[in-house]
C-alpha cells in the first residue's frame, strides 16, 4: 500500500489487516507510556486545507505515539483563494523533506492529485476531500463495529449496517459503504431521496428513503448498527428538506427508534452531531452510542496507517 | 503567379486526380491540370492523401484580446490550420468581450493579418455576457468583420425573453444565435456529469436534463418567432432527440457536436485529472453512442471543436479549481476519422459536410465549404488516412497543452492545408505568411 486515498482501494486483505494493525494499536495504547519508537526521524506533516480540529488532533496524536515528528500546515480556505496551487504547496512539503502528508481538502480528488500527479513522492493520507472519501473515518467505524459485533477479528460478514442522513455530501457515507461492504457486511443508506445521489443505485448496498422501515430489519437479519450523518445546517436553507422538524421527525434517531432496535445495536456517528436534528440526546447519550469511543478508536487506526504506510505492512514489529 | 499542382489526391475520398490550384482558385481538375501546370508551379506529391475542401470551425476560442498567454490569435488560427482548417469562428468569451464592433473587428483584423486562415469573430448575444441587454448585434453584423454568428458561449443566454428577443432580432441580417445549453440554476458548483461516476468520485453533477430543457426551450422559442438557433456542443442522448424532434417538426435549428463528446466518457474523471473537465461534460458511453449516432443520421449537423486552451497553472491542480476546456483544432479530424470513418458510418463525402459545407452554411461564411471544382476557392485539406500518431501536446501549434489526447493513438495526419491557394501547411509544416509557396528545396 503506498497510500490510502479511498477505501475502494483496500481489499478484503488489505482492511482486515488494518485493523488487526489497529488492535495491536490499541492494545499499546492502555500502557502508561504509549509513545512507540516506529517513526522516530520520520517527518509527518498534516495539511489542512479545511478546518477540522478533531481529525487534525486525531492525526497528530497517532503520528506523535508513533514518534513521527509533526509539522501542523493549516490552509484554510481552498489553495486557490490563498493564490497558492496544490502543486506549490506539494513541492514546498518536498523541499522541507516530509516522509507523509496527511490531507484534508475541501475539493473531492485533491489528495488523489496531490498522490499522482508527480508533485511529490511521499505517501498520501487521505483526512477527507470534499464529498468523496474519509478512509480513517471508514476505518474507525469498522474498528468499532468490529469489536462489538465480531469480537475484535476477521470481518463483517453477515452484519448490517444503517446509514442514515445526507448521503449526497458525504464522504463519510461513501467510505463506509465501500468499506463495510468489503468487509461482508451489507449496508443500507437512508435518506430523503433529495440528499441521494444521482448514480446510488450502483453502490453496493440497499437505499431506502424509509428510517422506520430500515431499522425493523427483515429475514436477511436485523440491524446490528445505525450510523448517523451529520447534517450541515446550510442544507436546511437549501431546499433539500422542508424544515429541521420534518427533517428531525422522518431521520432522526430518537429514544423511540432505538428502543426497537435490537438488545445488541450500536450506535454510531462520526461528529460533531447537530443534537435535536438527526440525533436526540437520548440516543446520543444511550448505553448503545459508540461516539466516545469512535473517538479513542480513532487514534488507533490512525496509528495503524500511519504504521504501514511508513514502516511496512507488519502488524506486531516493533508494536505489541 | 506561380500555384500549386497538386498531382494524384483522392477528393473526398474517392477518384484520384490532379488539381491545379491558382491565384487563390482551382483552375483545372484531372488531365487537364497537369496539361496547364508549367515549371513554375509547385508539384504536390498527394497520392494515398484524400483531399477535402478546407475545414470551416463553428466554435474556437483563441483567447484574444485578454488572454494571450494561453492562445493569440496568430497561434490558434496557426493551430487551425495545422488541424486542416481553413476558417474559424471565434468565441466572444474574450477580455474585453466581443461584443461591440470594434472588438469584432479587431479580431477579424488580427486574423487576416496572420494569415493562417480566415476568422469570423462571434459577437456577444448580451452586453460583457451578463445576460441582462442585447449587446450591439446589428453594429456588429454589418461592421467589417460581418458577425453573423452570437453567442454568450461559456454562459447561457439563460432569459427566456432575452433569447427570444435575440432569435426575432438576428433574422434582420440572417444571423443564428449558437446557443450554450445550460440551465444556470441546475448546474451550480457543478464539476463533471451527474451520474454514477460523479455519485461515486464525489463531484457535483451537472445533470443531463439541465443541457436538455434549455434546448427544449430555444428550440420551441426558435419555432415561435422564427429564428435561427444553433444548439453548441450537445453532449446528451435526451439533447439528440429534442433536436430530431424539432427538425421533424421543421424548425430552423442546427446542432453540433465535439470531438471529445463523440470518443471520451465521464470514466475519465476517476483520474482527477482536470484536462478531462469541460463544459458541458464529458457523458456516459450511452451519450456517446447516442451522439454519433445523431451525427451519422444528420440530426447533428457538424462537428466543431470547442477549442479551448488555457493555461498551465489552470490545470495542474485540483479538479474543483481548474478551468474548464480542452484544446482540439489538431486532433479534431483524426477523431472523426476514428470514430466516424473507420468503423462505416461515414464516408469522406460525410466528413467534408459536417466539418466543412454545413458549418460554412450555418455561419454564411460563402468563400468556404465549397465544392472541390474548377472556379472554386482553393481552401483544401489534404490529409493522410493511413498514418498514425500519437498525440503530444508539446509539439502542437497551439499555445496551451491541455489536449485530452495526449498520449493517445490517434489515425490520419493532416499533410497539407491551402488557404485561397497559399500552403499553410506544407509536408506537414507550418509555413509562415512571408514563405507561402510551400516549395521544398
Amino acid at each position: 500500500m503506498r497510500h490510502l486515498l479511498s477505501t475502494a482501494d483496500l481489499s478484503r486483505a488489505d482492511a482486515v489487516a488494518l485493523l488487526d494493525t489497529a488492535e495491536a494499536m490499541a492494545q499499546t495504547q492502555s500502557r502508561t507510556i504509549k509513545k512507540l519508537p516506529a517513526l522516530r526521524g520520520l517527518t509527518i506533516v498534516n495539511l489542512f486545507f479545511e478546518d477540522s480540529t478533531r481529525t487534525r488532533i486525531s492525526f497528530e496524536a497517532a503520528a506523535k505515539r508513533l514518534s513521527a515528528d509533526v509539522i501542523n500546515f493549516s490552509a484554510k480556505g481552498s489553495s486557490v483563494s490563498k493564490g497558492e496551487s496544490l502543486k506549490d504547496t506539494a513541492q514546498t512539503l518536498r523541499a522541507i523533506g516530509a516522509d507523509a502528508v496527511v490531507v484534508r481538502h475541501p475539493a473531492s480528488g485533491a489528495p488523489h492529485r496531490l498522490a499522482h500527479a508527480g508533485w511529490i513522492d511521499t505517501p498520501v493520507v487521505n483526512a477527507g476531500d470534499g464529498m468523496h472519501q474519509h478512509p480513517t473515518q471508514a476505518l474507525l467505524d469498522a474498528f468499532t463495529l468490529r469489536r462489538h459485533l465480531s469480537g475484535g477479528e476477521g470481518d463483517l460478514a453477515g452484519r448490517h449496517v444503517v446509514v442514515v442522513g445526507d448521503v449526497l455530501h458525504s464522504r463519510v457515507a461513501r467510505s463506509n459503504v465501500d468499506l463495510l461492504a468489503t468487509l461482508g457486511a451489507r449496508v443500507t443508506l437512508v435518506a430523503p431521496p433529495t440528499l441521494l445521489p444521482i448514480g446510488v443505485g450502483a453502490w453496493r448496498c440497499e437505499v431506502s428513503s424509509d428510517l422506520d422501515a430500515a431499522l425493523v430489519g427483515d429475514v436477511q437479519g436485523e440491524v446490528d448498527a445505525v450510523m448517523m450523518l451529520r447534517v450541515q445546517r446550510e442544507r436546511m436553507t437549501s431546499g433539500f428538506f422542508p424544515s429541521e422538524r420534518e427533517y428531525a421527525r422522518r431521520y432522526g434517531l430518537d429514544a423511540a427508534r432505538v428502543d426497537r432496535l435490537p438488545p445488541h445495536a450500536l450506535v454510531l456517528h462520526p461528529g460533531p452531531m447537530n443534537r435535536g436534528l438527526e440525533i436526540s440526546a437520548e440516543a446520543a447519550d444511550s448505553p448503545r452510542s459508540t461516539v466516545v469511543e469512535q473517538v479513542a478508536n480513532g487514534v488507533s487506526v490512525r496509528m495503524a496507517v500511519l504504521y504501514t504506510l511508513l514502516a511496512g505492512d507488519l502488524a506486531g514489529e516493533g508494536v505489541a | 503567379m506561380s500555384g500549386h499542382l497538386i498531382r494524384s489526391a483522392s477528393p473526398l475520398g474517392g477518384e484520384r486526380t490532379d488539381l491545379l490550384v491558382r491565384d487563390g482558385v482551382i483552375v483545372a481538375l484531372g488531365a487537364d491540370a497537369a496539361a496547364q501546370a508549367g515549371s513554375g508551379d509547385v508539384r504536390v506529391d498527394a497520392d494515398g492523401l484524400v483531399a477535402l475542401p478546407g475545414l470551416v470551425d463553428l466554435h474556437t476560442h483563441l483567447r484574444e484580446p485578454g488572454r494571450e498567454d494561453t492562445e493569440t490569435v496568430e497561434s490558434g488560427t496557426r493551430a487551425a490550420a495545422a488541424g486542416g482548417f481553413t476558417a474559424v469562428h471565434a468565441m466572444a468569451n474574450t477580455a474585453p468581450v466581443a461584443d461591440t464592433a470594434g472588438v469584432v473587428e479587431q479580431v477579424w483584423r488580427l486574423g487576416r493579418d496572420a494569415g493562417w486562415a480566415d476568422v469570423r469573430p462571434v459577437g456577444a448575444v448580451t452586453v460583457g455576457l451578463a445576460g441582462e441587454r442585447l449587446a450591439e448585434l446589428g453594429a456588429m453584423a454589418t461592421s467589417a468583420a460581418a458577425v453573423r454568428v452570437f453567442s454568450d458561449d461559456g454562459k447561457c443566454v439563460w432569459d427566456p425573453v432575452l433569447m427570444r428577443r435575440a432569435l426575432e432580432y438576428t433574422r434582420a441580417f440572417d444571423g443564428v444565435v449558437a446557443q450554450h445549453a445550460q440551465e444556470p440554476r441546475l448546474t451550480v458548483d457543478a464539476q463533471m456529469h451527474e451520474g454514477v461516476v460523479s455519485a461515486e468520485i464525489g463531484l457535483t453533477g451537472w445533470p443531463a436534463v439541465a443541457e436538455e430543457a434549455i434546448i427544449a426551450r430555444d428550440v420551441l422559442l426558435a419555432e415561435h418567432v422564427g429564428g435561427r438557433l444553433h444548439v453548441q456542443h450537445l453532449s446528451t442522448a435526451g439533447s439528440v432527440e429534442i433536436i430530431r424532434w424539432a427538425k421533424a417538426r421543421g424548425i430552423a435549428v442546427t446542432a453540433e457536436a465535439t470531438p471529445h463528446h463523440l470518443l471520451l466518457t465521464d470514466e475519465t474523471a476517476r483520474t482527477y485529472d482536470p484536462v478531462y473537465k469541460v463544459n458541458p461534460p464529458l457523458r456516459t458511453a450511452e451519450d456517446v453512442e447516442a451522439v454519433r449516432a445523431g451525427l451519422a443520421d444528420g440530426t447533428i449537423d457538424v462537428v466543431a471543436t470547442d477549442h479551448a486552451p488555457h493555461a498551465v497553472q489552470d490545470k495542474d491542480c485540483e479538479w474543483a479549481a481548474a478551468a474548464f476546456g480542452m484544446t482540439g483544432l489538431e486532433t479534431c479530424l483524426s477523431v472523426v476519422q476514428q470514430v466516424m470513418v473507420e468503423d462505416g458510418a461515414f464516408t469522406w463525402a460525410d466528413v467534408a459536410r459536417v466539418l466543412s459545407h454545413t458549418p460554412a452554411r450555418i455561419g454564411r461564411v460563402t468563400d468556404h465549404g465549397r465544392p472541390i471544382a474548377v472556379g472554386e476557392p482553393a481552401n483544401l485539406v489534404l490529409i493522410d488516412p493511413a498514418a498514425r500518431r500519437t498525440v503530444d501536446p508539446r509539439v502542437q501549434e497551439t499555445a496551451s497543452r491541455n489536449s485530452p489526447f495526449a498520449g493517445r493513438e490517434l489515425p490520419g495526419q493532416v499533410r497539407w492545408t491551402f488557404l485561397r491557394g497559399r500552403a499553410t501547411i506544407a509536408d506537414g509544416v507550418a509555413v509562415p505568411h512571408a514563405d507561402a509557396t510551400g516549395a521544398r528545396a
